[in-house]
């Protein structure tokens, strides 16, 4: 019998089908009952997480461009200011990213993976509120095709995508993604049009500059805590530690991100900064390296990727302590960048199925040394 | 080698539908099947042809490479049928059973060696039910085991009780096990505070823990994993009470309780019947329900006009999923369902039964959460290395990863969990038909 042709738009019928409903599918061979849980479900929950981060992130956006130029906004104002801000940018990474998603599941003929609804609403978050949405849209397209797509979709990919649309973007457009004026929104404040950027630069920005007051513990005019609600500038998402933690929380709760990275990110972070003080590389105290730019988020929603952390339990210790410790490395001795939370995980990315191996190996030759023995 | 294992990792899947512990009904079956699809490795050669009368343990067929092994008739009757399937493929022997049973006498006598041992079991037709590891297939003959295993309980889900159902044949198990030991050294695990823990002649090991704890694969890998080039078999108690009925009266008695049970069994409780007795003359089957024969994680589909296999004693029955849920995954709270993960709400209600059906609640994906397969997998292995190392064939690396201790069904567990919906116990098995066609 001749099976019957399937349209050329199935994948993407099935997608928004699927997304509706629970497909009808009864099991075939293995276990006849099946988990309530799917990848539909685990992705919302990393959504959801972020959720926090992101509300907080619109109004900080609102927050620190009132703050930056003067203006006399009130809270629902500079949260709109920010939610109008951010809107396109979810609305191209999400087009861009899920069009090619859908079309490399036809070519594949599979079914739509998930793991885009992550990714798409990690990248507007990681990057400056102001870049144009062109740069935006390349970005996304040459990690979603380059990054995820070319390895075989979700789940086979090495790096993380959202990451890797983000280093493209870094290495790329340098003018756009660093530097002090980037970091505070104007573009659509019609009374700013002509006023230059003003410099805001970033906690982290101007610790490398060495402007800590260690009497107040403030880093220019930002205070310990300040830096912790997160009314600092910086990207949308990694300002606010209460936010990210909030998320960081959900996640490991439910069990979809692993505990053990974020601990030991934090811990190797911590390690190193305060190597870093020792050595006088730094006058900022260790702990001020976990609440300046994106270390926390990094740890907590960028390291813990399932699909490009380490896999096995002691690999995740090792991989996430790497990533934490690297970060700082690149942090306060390096001269040409402030940030090392980005290239520190794309690197442990890089080297994680490379500490698996070392684990496994490890335990198979324990395991046949205990053979020989036994 | 330690005596007693308490395992943390697994998982005891909730699903409604025990088996009250009560006799509800005792069938004679009119027909009774042989079916040589039940054993992995036997060819089978026909001893029988249409018309001809058996007695309960009289042979039916033997395997074509090995024809000392022997599949025997539960009861005694005429061979009614002989079904074929696609390409003349033997599926059953169907015989008519008479109204008084007549037994083959195979000697009440206890074995005295190693070789009566083997000749008994061979005669009797029990030998199909030594389960050789690795592999888990049918026991060879010209080999001797370093140990063999046998779990006094299952802890699969909604299993059979084995304290309810052979707490009376603690006198065949004693024969059973005395006989075996004369092959090699018995094991038996044994919850604690077991009826069976009073058996002698055998290493006792007490186990505890969630499901895959009463999995023979996972004591073993305890007790004493496998190593390359050595071989143990197993025995489920059910078969070891068998072998000791035969030693102890010297008649092949299969009768044994049979537990129905799933949530869309009418009536749940133990039938007492023969392997072979059809389900439909066990249970009633409605439509849209699939029947499994034994449990739900590892069972088989037996279908509604199939008959009960030589290895089980229980029937599960599932409704078949085909409804589509409406925004099932987007649900905060989705009450009915079942799911381990926090992701989900079911750990506010731990006591909770559910309605499980067959359905597979969501769409096969690229594995991404991976951690799930070790937090239900108690034994020193990697499962996703394995399952990996299966999926590409690689015979070293799966021998390395420890291909030799695993079955299908102690990995089934990870069937349940993972959120990407692959057929790991599927996946499971080729890897172990490569190994068998490449280490043959």
């Amino acid at each position: 019998m001749a099976e019957e042709k399937k349209p050329w738009w199935h994948s993407t019928y099935d997608a928004f089908d699927t997304f509706l409903r629970v497909p009808g599918t009864v099991t075939r061979k293995g276990a006849h009952v099946r988990d309530g849980i799917d990848l539909k479900r685990v992705m919302i929950m990393v959504v959801v997480a972020l959720v926090p981060a992101a509300l907080f992130g619109m109004y900080n956006v609102g927050l620190q461009t009132s703050t930056v130029y003067g203006l006399e906004w009130g809270f629902w104002q500079m949260f709109f200011y920010g939610l109008l801000r951010m809107l396109p940018l979810f609305v191209v990474s999400y087009a861009v990213g899920l069009a090619i998603e859908f079309a490399s599941a036809q070519i594949r003929d599979e079914e739509v993976n998930e793991g885009y609804l992550v990714t798409g609403f990690l990248i507007p978050l990681i990057v400056p509120v102001d870049v144009p949405l062109w740069m935006l849209a390349l970005a996304v397209a040459f990690s979603v095709l380059f990054v995820k797509e070319v390895f075989g979709g979700t789940g086979m990919n090495i790096w993380n995508p959202a990451l890797v649309a983000r280093a493209f973007l870094f290495f790329s457009y340098p003018s756009s993604m660093s530097g002090s004026s980037v970091w505070v929104s104007k573009t659509w404040v019609p009374a700013l049009k002509d006023v230059d950027a003003i410099s805001a630069a970033t906690p982290l920005a101007i610790a490398h500059d060495g402007a800590f007051d260690a009497a107040t513990g403030a880093v220019g005019q930002y205070s310990f805590m300040d830096m912790v609600w997160g009314f600092i500038p910086g990207s949308t998402g990694e300002t606010s530690v209460i936010a990210i933690l909030l998320g960081g929380i959900l996640l490991v709760w439910s069990g979809v991100a692993s505990w053990k990275i974020m601990v030991s990110s934090v811990a190797g972070g911590l390690l190193v900064g305060w190597l870093g003080q020792l050595a006088g590389a730094t006058a900022v105290p260790c702990y001020y390296q976990l609440v300046m730019g994106g270390f926390l988020f990094g740890s907590i929603f960028m390291a813990t990727d399932p699909v490009t952390a380490a896999q096995t339990e002691t690999g995740k210790w090792i991989y996430g302590f790497l990533v934490g410790a690297l970060a700082v490395v690149v942090r306060l001795w390096n001269p040409g960048y402030m940030e090392g939370m980005m290239l520190a995980i794309l690197l442990m990315n890089t080297f994680a199925p490379l500490i698996d191996h070392c684990v496994v190996s490890v335990h198979t030759s324990r395991r046949a040394k205990k053979a020989v023995n036994a | 080698m330690s005596n007693n294992l308490a395992l943390k990792k697994g998982l005891d899947v909730p699903i409604k539908g025990a088996a009250k512990p009560e006799v509800i009904k005792t069938v004679s079956p009119d027909i009774v099947a042989v079916k040589p699809t039940d054993f992995h490795g036997l060819v089978p050669r026909l001893l029988v042809k249409e018309g001809d009368a058996v007695k309960a343990g009289s042979p039916v067929m033997a395997d074509k490479q090995r024809p000392e092994i022997l599949l025997t008739s539960p009861v005694s009757g005429t061979v009614q049928q002989i079904v074929r399937g696609e390409k003349r493929k033997l599926l059953a022997v169907l015989v008519k059973a008479d109204a008084k049973q007549d037994y083959v006498d195979f000697g009440a006598k206890a074995p005295a060696s190693a070789a009566e041992t083997k000749e008994l079991l061979l005669k009797s037709g029990l030998w199909v039910s030594l389960i050789q590891r690795p592999y888990g297939v049918m026991a060879s003959p010209e080999l001797t085991p370093k140990a063999i295993f046998v779990s006094s309980f299952s802890t699969a889900p909604l299993a059979a009780d084995s304290e309810f159902v052979l707490a009376n044949a603690l006198k065949d198990i004693q024969a059973g096990i005395d006989a075996l030991a004369k092959l090699a050294p018995v094991h038996v695990s044994v919850r604690k505070g077991s009826c069976f823990a009073q058996v002698k002649n055998a290493t006792l090991h007490e186990v505890s823990g969630p499901h895959p704890a009463g999995n023979v694969g996972v004591q073993i890998s305890h007790i004493a994993p496998i190593q390359k080039g050595e071989t143990v078999w197993t025995i489920s108690l059910l078969l070891l009470a068998a072998l000791g009925h035969v030693v102890n009266t010297g008649k092949l008695e299969l009768t044994r309780k049979v537990a129905v049970t799933g949530p869309k069994a009418e009536k749940t409780g133990y039938v007492e019947c023969l392997p072979g007795t059809p389900v439909k003359a066990i249970t009633s089957v409605a439509e849209g329900v699939r029947v499994v024969g034994g449990d739900a994680l590892s069972g088989e589909c037996l279908g509604a006009e199939g008959y009960l296999g030589l290895f089980d004693n229980q029937l599960t029955l599932l409704k078949e999923g085909v409804e589509r849920e409406w925004f099932g995954w987007a649900k905060v709270f989705r009450p009915s369902v079942f799911s381990s993960s926090w992701c989900y709400f079911s750990w506010l209600t731990p006591k909770k039964k559910y309605n499980m059906d067959t359905n597979l609640h969501g769409g096969p994906r690229a594995f991404v959460e991976t951690k799930c397969f070790e937090d239900v997998t108690p034994m020193d292995i990697f499962p996703i290395y394995l399952i990996k190392a299966c999926l590409a064939g690689d015979i070293e690396k799966m021998e390395k990863f420890g291909i030799y201790e695993v079955l299908p069904e102690d990995l089934a567990l990870c069937d349940f969990v993972d959120p990407s919906k692959n057929e790991i116990q599927a996946i499971i098995q080729k890897g172990i038909d490569l190994m068998i066609k490449e280490m043959a």
